[in-house]
């Protein structure tokens, strides 16, 4: 655009291209500057390093240009148009201008124009109008510019000159923009405008623009930079937490913001899964821990008794009855293991095909069925209150077990001879499968609620009865296995034991 | 009787084979899966008895041959392996029953002579008769002489099974497998009150009783000799 603007006056323009590298490196230079305000060159080094080679850079790098190259458009388009406005209208001025006079040549004849560019001439300046007639030999009849420009018009008879304007006794030289016509007979016409204002205000423009451009897209590299970095270190908290959990610091978490944005929820699914990794091996652990203590007291036993029926007096009644007792011994031995393996089964989900739609208040008629006579031998009333089918995807032989462990349970701590009832519960309550089973014996103290879940509780009062203390356990591991949760309460008295499983309704 | 046993635990093969055979049957055995079926589909065997992991050639693929070649000999899959899934897949590729080690010997007894007779049994039976009891099938009644008894849907499941058995061991687990289809092993003796009851209804006053507690086996029904 500015080559259109170029003068044809041989001195030197000031609004041409050939200045604005100048401008370009004063308006640098404070850019360049600020590097000197952070903390180091090394530091400014090593992490310009760092983040170069990220692809949280080259995201920032990509998002900078796009958005330097828009501001870049939208800027030269303003100034385009502002420009192109401007020059659009002093043709427009000077056109009319000709069309005006020459109309007033083609009924007045030379006089008249003359006449009128005096007129016309004489008036303020304040309109910026420049006129000029000349004879053949170039010799000024009438105008207030004192002589001919240099300079050849175009073709189209625009021309740009630069001339002399006084003002208050200070000579000025303005740039101006003309046209010429010619007139028959060798006289010319020169119409023109002082364009010293209009320079002017494209000089600012440009300015301005340049400026706004500058600090838009200083604002962008600093906005794609604080971004990148931002988004790099929470990437490498990440990468620290990671590498310190594969160092064996299982309980080391990756730190949230609290802003639950996509890195946040990020961390927060990171964290849920070493939550579980470490719940699973202190399970594990304490699993080792308990099946060291609760399996080699009766192998131990089962040594005695074997190593008594060796050695001890060679009673043949009492070796087979030692032997028997060894039978035995070693039977709830693998009874407990089983449960066991039954736990270990159930909590890693080994039998993904046995899912499918099963019918809980059904699964819990039979187990009471089941159980019914038990209850009734020991004084119970076991009763059922399931009316309707409650379905859900699960593992009716794990599902099974549960109810009866939990039927076990109540039967053998629910208040013997207190004649207390049993009730097995099956309901559907807001999309959600209800199993309760509730009893009317002792009960568990609160403090106790949570850990009787665990392998191998027995609670004081219980560990003269028969038990592995592994039951609620594989209530607790069929639970987990079917999303559902286990909550102990109180049943004022007794004992409340519920499992909410939720169905398909709202898991899909 | 001839039973195979197709087992590689040196240890547990000779004490199968010596317990069956002291038991009254003609055993041969195996250590090796492809020597197994070799023996089974050439020799003629009442039942077989193999273990699930076997050296050369795995149980199951053995049942899987076997039973491609059209041979229904009754199999019995001996298998450490115990989850509800596993028992599917053993009783999917062929096997008729399914016991996981380690079991009482006389388990292993009553499972084998159920499984000899169910090769036996008359498909079309209606009534099951056991002395002066009495099950018919299609009216689901039950008669003991001309009294007739009533029982509920367990119960009379639960008679159904032992009169089938009628003259053999049944165990508790064989019980709560074919009756409840329950494949676990509850803490309380759930089984022996359910085997009182029916006890109760079959045999209490009358003079010579049927149901009988085989101690540290299970239960039987029969004539008392």
């Amino acid at each position: 655009m500015p080559d259109s603007l170029g003068l044809l006056d041989a001195r030197p323009d000031l609004t041409g291209p050939a200045n604005e590298p100048a401008r370009g490196a004063a308006a640098e230079s404070p850019a360049i500057a600020a590097p000197r305000y952070w903390p180091s060159v090394a530091a400014l080094i090593g992490g310009a390093r760092r983040v170069l080679g990220t692809h949280a850079f080259r995201l920032a790098g990509l998002y900078f240009a796009v958005f330097a190259l828009s501001v870049l458009g939208v800027l030269f388009f303003v100034y385009w148009t502002t420009v192109d406005f401007v020059e659009r209208q002093t043709e427009a001025t000077l056109d009319a201008e000709i069309s005006g006079l020459a109309e007033q040549y083609a009924q007045r004849g030379l006089s008249g124009l003359v006449q009128i560019v005096a007129a016309r001439s004489a008036g303020d300046r304040g309109d910026g109008m420049l006129y000029l007639v000349t004879t053949q030999d170039g010799r000024p009849l009438a105008g207030n510019i004192s002589g001919w420009p240099s300079g050849e018009p175009a073709p189209s008879g625009s021309l740009s000159f630069q001339f002399e304007l006084s003002d208050n006794g200070r000579t000025q030289t303005h740039p101006a923009r003309g046209k010429l016509f010619e007139i028959p007979d060798g006289y010319r016409l020169l119409v023109g405008r002082d364009i010293g204002d209009a320079a002017a205000y494209r000089e600012r423009i440009k300015l301005t623009l340049l400026w706004s451009g500058l600090v838009a897209l200083g604002i962008g590299l600093a906005g794609g930079t604080l971004m990148s970095r931002n988004m790099l270190r929470r990437v490498e908290q990440v990468n620290r937490t990671a590498e310190r959990v594969i160092a064996g610091n299982l309980s080391d978490r990756v730190p949230r913001r609290g802003t639950n944005d996509e890195f946040d929820q990020l961390a927060g699914n990171l964290n849920g899964m070493l939550d579980q990794i470490e719940r699973l091996m202190t399970g594990m652990r304490e699993v080792t821990d308990n099946v060291a203590h609760d399996l080699k007291t009766p192998l131990a036993r089962l040594r005695a008794r074997l190593e008594l029926a060796l050695f001890g007096p060679g009673d043949p009644a009492a070796q087979t009855e030692a032997i028997r007792a060894a039978i035995e011994e070693a039977d709830r031995l693998l009874a407990t293991f089983n449960a066991l393996l039954r736990i270990a089964e159930a909590e890693a989900g080994a039998t993904p095909d046995a899912t499918e739609l099963v019918d809980l208040a059904e699964i819990a008629r039979g187990a009471t069925e089941l159980y019914e006579p038990v209850a009734e031998e020991r004084g119970f009333a076991l009763r059922l209150e399931a009316d309707q089918a409650v379905t859900l995807r699960g593992d009716r032989h794990l599902l099974s077990q549960a109810i009866a462990n939990l039927l076990d349970n109540a039967l053998k701590y629910g208040g013997r001879g207190s004649g207390g009832d049993v009730t097995v519960a099956v309901r559907q309550i807001s999309g959600r499968a209800v199993l309760e089973v509730r009893d009317h014996g002792p009960g568990i103290a609160e403090a106790d609620r949570e850990s009787v879940l665990d392998r191998f509780v027995r609670l004081e009062p219980s560990r003269s009865t028969p038990g592995n203390g592994l039951g609620l356990s594989l209530v607790r591991a069929v639970a987990r296995r079917h999303g559902a949760t286990v909550s102990l309460g109180d049943n004022q008295p007794g004992l409340k034991v519920r499992l909410e499983f939720p169905t398909g309704a709202d898991t899909s | 009787m001839k039973l195979l046993v197709i087992e590689d635990d040196r240890e547990t093969a000779a004490y199968l084979v010596k317990g069956l055979s002291e038991s009254g049957y003609a055993v041969d055995q195996s250590g090796d899966g492809r020597e197994g079926l070799f023996l089974a589909t050439s020799g003629s065997y009442d039942a077989i008895i193999l273990d699930r992991m076997l050296p050369g050639m795995d149980g199951l693929s053995l049942l899987g041959a076997l039973r491609g070649a059209k041979i229904g000999t009754p199999a019995l899959i001996l298998s450490a392996l115990g989850s509800v899934d596993d028992r599917v897949k053993g009783l999917r590729s062929g096997g008729d029953d399914y016991l996981v080690k380690p079991f009482a010997f006389s388990e292993l007894l009553a499972r084998i002579e159920a499984l000899l007779r169910r090769g036996a049994e008359a498909p079309t039976l209606t009534k099951l008769r056991v002395a002066d009891l009495e099950l018919d099938l299609l009216t689901r009644s039950v008669k003991r002489g001309d009294k007739t008894i009533d029982l509920l849907p367990r119960e009379f499941q639960l008679l159904e099974y032992l009169m089938r058995n009628a003259g053999h061991v049944v165990t508790r687990t064989m019980l709560l497998e074919n009756v409840w289809d329950y494949h676990f092993d509850p803490q309380t003796n759930v089984i022996d009150v359910h085997v009182s009851r029916l006890r109760q209804k079959i045999d209490r006053n009358f003079e010579r009783p049927l149901l009988h507690t085989v101690r540290g086996a299970g239960y039987c029904l029969r004539l008392p000799e």
